[in-house]
C-alpha cells in the first residue's frame, strides 16, 4: 500500500473514530451514573440525522439552523426517554431498566419505520463540505478535517462542563455514590436528565455528521454504530469520557485498517468490533482508562 | 416438594396431556392451515421461551444470544434434511463443500444434531463469557450472536451465504412440534425441581452467597447455559423446518427480542408463565397483523401501516416492565393443588 493511500485511510479512520467516540460518550456517561446500557442511544443518533433531513426538506430551514434545532430536539428526546422509561425503574433490579431500554430502542426504530418509511433517504450536503481537496496525491473531503475538529471541540466543551461547573461536579458525585449525593441536597433526577440531554446532543451531532459522511439515512442506521460505540466505551473504560473518545478512535482505526490491509475480510467487518469486545472483556474488563468497579456483597 | 396427592396429580397430568393430544388431533383435521401454523408457532416459541427462562429466569444470566443458538440449530438440522438434489439447486454462488453435500439424517436425528451443535457452541461460548456478570454478559452474548450471523453470511460454501436455504422439507408438523415442546417442558420441570435446579435458583438469588456455601457456581452456570442453548437449537431446527426458508438476516437481535418478550411477559422464573406467555404473545403478534392490513369500516377506508405491529409490540414490553414487572405469573407455577383449592373455595384462596 502506498503512503498516500495509507494517509487517506488514516483520515477515514479519524472521521469514523470521532463519530464512534461522540456516541460512546453518551453510553459511558449514562453507564457511569446509572449502570444502565442505554440501548436507545443509537436511535437518538438516527433521530438527529432525520431531524436535520426534515428541517431542510419540510420546513425549508437554512441548513445551519436545522442542525442546531435537531441537536436540541434530540437532547430533549433523550431526557424524555429517561423520564418515561428509566426513571420509574431506578429502584428496580438493573436488568429491568435494561429491558425497558431495549423496548424503547425497538419502539423508536419501528416508529421510525412507520413515520419515515423504510426507504433510505438521500441527505442534503452543503457544497463546501464535499468539494474534494487535493493535497499532493491525497484527495480528501473537507469533512474529513472538519468532523474530527468538531468532535474535538465538543469533547473539550463537555469536559469543561463535567470538570469545571457545579452540575458537572454533581454528575461526578452521583457516579460515585448516588444516595450520598442526594443527601447533599443535589436534585439527582435533574442532573441525570442533564446527563441524558448532553449525551443525546453528542449522539445527534454524531448522527448528523455520519449522514454527511455516508449520505443515506434509514430508521435502522443507528443500530450498528450504537453497538459499536458501546464497545468503544467499554474499550476505553466505561465511565471515562476521554476513554470513550480514545476507544472510538481505536475502533475506527481497527475497522478501517483491517479492511484496508486485508480486503478479503471486508465481509467480516461488522464482527471485528464484537470480537474486540469479547477480547477486552476477558483480558481487561475495566478498559483502558476505566476505574475498577467493586463487587458489592 | 412432595405433594401428598402424587397419584392424583399424575392422573390429572396424564389426562391433561391426553386432552391436549385430542385437541391437536381435532385441530389438525378441522382448522385451516393458518391456524395450524399459529399453533405450531406457539409450540416452538414455548421451547424457545422455556430455554431462555432456564438461562435467565432460573439462573439469572442475562443472555441476549438466543438467536445465535437458534441459527446454529436451524442450519445444522436443515443441512441434514435437505435432499441432495435441492442442495445442488440452491447453492448457486459456490457449491456446498463435501461432508455437508452428502450427509443425510432422519428428521428426529437432524433436530437432535441441531440441538447438540448449539449446546456445543454454548459450551464454547460459556467458558469465556460467563466470567462476566449482569449486563456485560448480555452485551457479550449479543456480540456472539452477531458474530455467528456475520460468519454465516460469509461462509458461503456451507451456509449459502446471504441467499440462505430454501425448500427445507416441511417435516415439523404439529406432532413433532408439540412432542418436542412437551419433552422440553418435562425435562425442565424435572431439572428445576431437582437439587440441580435448587442450586441454579440459589445462584440467581445471590451468587456470592452461593459461592460462599461452597458451590462451584461457574460449573453450574456453564451447564445451565449449555442446556438452554441446546433447547434453543432444537427450537431453531423446528422453526427452520416449519417455515422452510432460512437466511442469516432472520436470526437478528429481533428474534432474541421476541423470545425475551415472551419470557418477561410470562414471568421470569416460571415455566408455566413461559408457556402462557408464548400462547398469548404468539396469538397477539398474529392478531396485530390487522393494523398492517387495510381496514374498511363502512365507506371509511384506512390504509394498513407497515411496521405498526412492532411499534405496538415494543410499547407493550415497555408497559409490562413499567407497570407489571413480574409478568403474568410472577415466579408462581401451576399446580393441581392450587387449581383444585381455587375451585373448592370459590376462587378466594391462592
Amino acid at each position: 500500500m502506498s503512503l498516500d493511500m495509507f494517509i487517506q485511510h488514516l483520515f477515514n479512520a479519524l472521521t469514523l473514530g470521532s463519530l464512534y467516540g461522540l456516541i460512546a460518550i453518551g453510553y459511558t456517561m449514562v453507564y457511569g451514573i446509572l449502570r444502565l446500557i442505554n440501548f436507545a442511544h443509537g436511535d437518538i443518533f438516527m433521530l438527529g440525522a432525520y431531524f436535520v433531513f426534515f428541517g431542510v426538506t419540510l420546513t425549508k430551514l437554512p441548513w445551519g439552523i436545522a442542525v442546531v434545532l435537531a441537536v436540541a430536539l434530540s437532547a430533549l428526546c433523550g431526557t424524555v426517554i429517561d423520564r418515561i422509561a428509566y426513571r420509574p425503574l431506578r429502584d428496580a433490579p438493573r436488568i429491568s431498566a435494561l429491558i425497558s431500554a431495549i423496548g424503547v430502542s425497538f419502539f423508536i426504530e419501528n416508529l421510525g419505520l412507520v413515520v419515515f418509511t423504510g426507504l433510505p433517504k438521500p441527505v442534503y450536503r452543503p457544497d463546501w463540505l464535499v468539494e474534494v481537496i487535493n493535497l499532493g496525491n491525497i484527495r480528501i473531503l473537507p469533512l474529513a478535517l472538519i468532523v474530527p475538529a468538531i468532535a474535538f471541540a465538543l469533547v473539550m466543551g463537555l469536559l469543561w462542563i463535567v470538570y469545571k461547573t457545579k452540575p458537572g461536579l454533581a454528575m461526578r458525585s452521583i457516579s460515585k455514590d448516588i444516595e450520598t449525593t442526594r443527601l447533599m441536597g443535589v436534585s439527582v433526577d435533574k442532573i441525570i436528565a442533564l446527563t441524558f440531554g448532553l449525551g443525546s446532543a453528542l449522539a445527534a451531532a454524531s448522527g448528523i455528521m455520519w449522514a454527511l459522511r455516508y449520505p443515506q439515512i434509514h430508521p435502522f442506521m443507528g443500530v450498528f454504530p450504537g453497538f459499536k460505540a458501546f464497545i468503544a466505551a467499554v474499550l476505553g473504560g466505561i465511565g471515562s469520557i476521554q476513554g470513550a473518545m480514545i476507544g472510538g478512535m481505536l475502533l475506527g482505526l481497527i475497522e478501517i485498517m483491517a479492511v484496508a490491509f486485508f480486503p478479503a475480510l471486508s465481509g467480516y467487518r461488522d464482527a471485528f468490533a464484537f470480537i474486540l469486545l469479547i477480547v477486552i472483556l476477558l483480558m481487561k474488563p475495566t478498559g483502558l482508562m476505566g476505574e475498577k468497579l467493586e463487587e458489592k456483597v | 416438594m412432595k405433594t401428598p396427592n402424587k397419584n392424583r396429580d399424575l392422573t390429572l397430568t396424564t389426562a391433561a396431556v391426553g386432552l391436549l393430544l385430542v385437541f391437536l388431533w381435532w385441530a389438525n383435521g378441522h382448522l385451516d392451515n393458518y391456524k395450524i401454523q399459529v399453533l405450531n408457532l406457539i409450540a416452538i416459541n414455548s421451547i424457545l421461551a422455556l430455554s431462555l427462562n432456564l438461562i435467565y429466569g432460573f439462573t439469572g444470566m442475562f443472555s441476549l444470544g438466543h438467536a445465535g443458538f437458534m441459527a446454529i440449530g436451524a442450519y445444522v438440522s436443515s443441512l441434514l434434511i435437505l435432499p441432495p438434489v435441492q442442495k445442488e439447486m440452491i447453492y448457486i454462488l459456490q457449491p456446498l463443500i463435501w461432508p455437508f453435500s452428502v450427509l443425510q439424517a432422519p428428521f428426529f436425528i437432524a433436530v437432535l444434531a441441531g440441538g447438540f451443535a448449539a449446546a456445543l457452541l454454548g459450551l464454547v461460548i460459556a467458558i469465556p463469557v460467563l466470567r462476566l456478570g449482569g449486563d456485560y454478559l448480555g452485551i457479550a452474548t449479543l456480540g456472539f450472536a452477531e458474530i455467528i450471523r456475520v460468519v454465516f453470511t460469509n461462509l458461503t460454501p456451507i451456509t449459502n451465504g446471504a441467499l440462505g436455504l430454501k425448500g427445507i422439507p416441511n417435516y415439523a408438523n404439529i406432532w413433532w412440534n408439540y412432542g418436542w415442546c412437551l419433552l422440553t417442558l418435562f425435562f425442565l420441570i424435572r431439572l428445576i425441581n431437582s437439587n440441580f435446579g435448587n442450586v441454579l435458583k440459589a445462584i440467581r438469588d445471590d451468587e456470592i452467597a452461593a459461592r460462599a456455601m461452597g458451590i462451584n457456581t461457574f460449573k453450574y452456570r456453564v451447564v445451565s447455559f449449555s442446556i438452554g442453548a441446546f433447547f434453543a437449537g432444537i427450537g431453531g431446527a423446528l422453526m427452520a423446518s416449519l417455515i422452510t426458508t432460512i437466511d442469516p438476516k432472520m436470526f437478528s437481535f429481533l428474534l432474541t427480542f421476541n423470545v425475551l418478550m415472551i419470557v418477561v411477559a410470562g414471568g421470569l422464573g416460571s415455566l408455566t408463565g413461559s408457556i402462557i406467555g408464548s400462547a398469548v404473545i404468539t396469538v397477539l403478534l398474529e392478531w396485530l397483523r390487522f393494523v398492517e392490513n387495510p381496514i374498511d369500516i363502512g365507506s371509511f377506508h384506512l390504509d394498513g401501516i407497515p411496521g405498526m405491529r412492532m411499534v405496538i409490540f415494543s410499547l407493550l414490553l415497555i408497559l409490562i416492565i413499567l407497570f407489571r414487572r413480574e409478568g403474568i405469573m410472577g415466579m408462581r407455577e401451576f399446580s393441581w393443588d392450587s387449581l383444585i383449592s381455587r375451585f373448592s373455595r370459590g376462587g378466594e384462596a391462592r
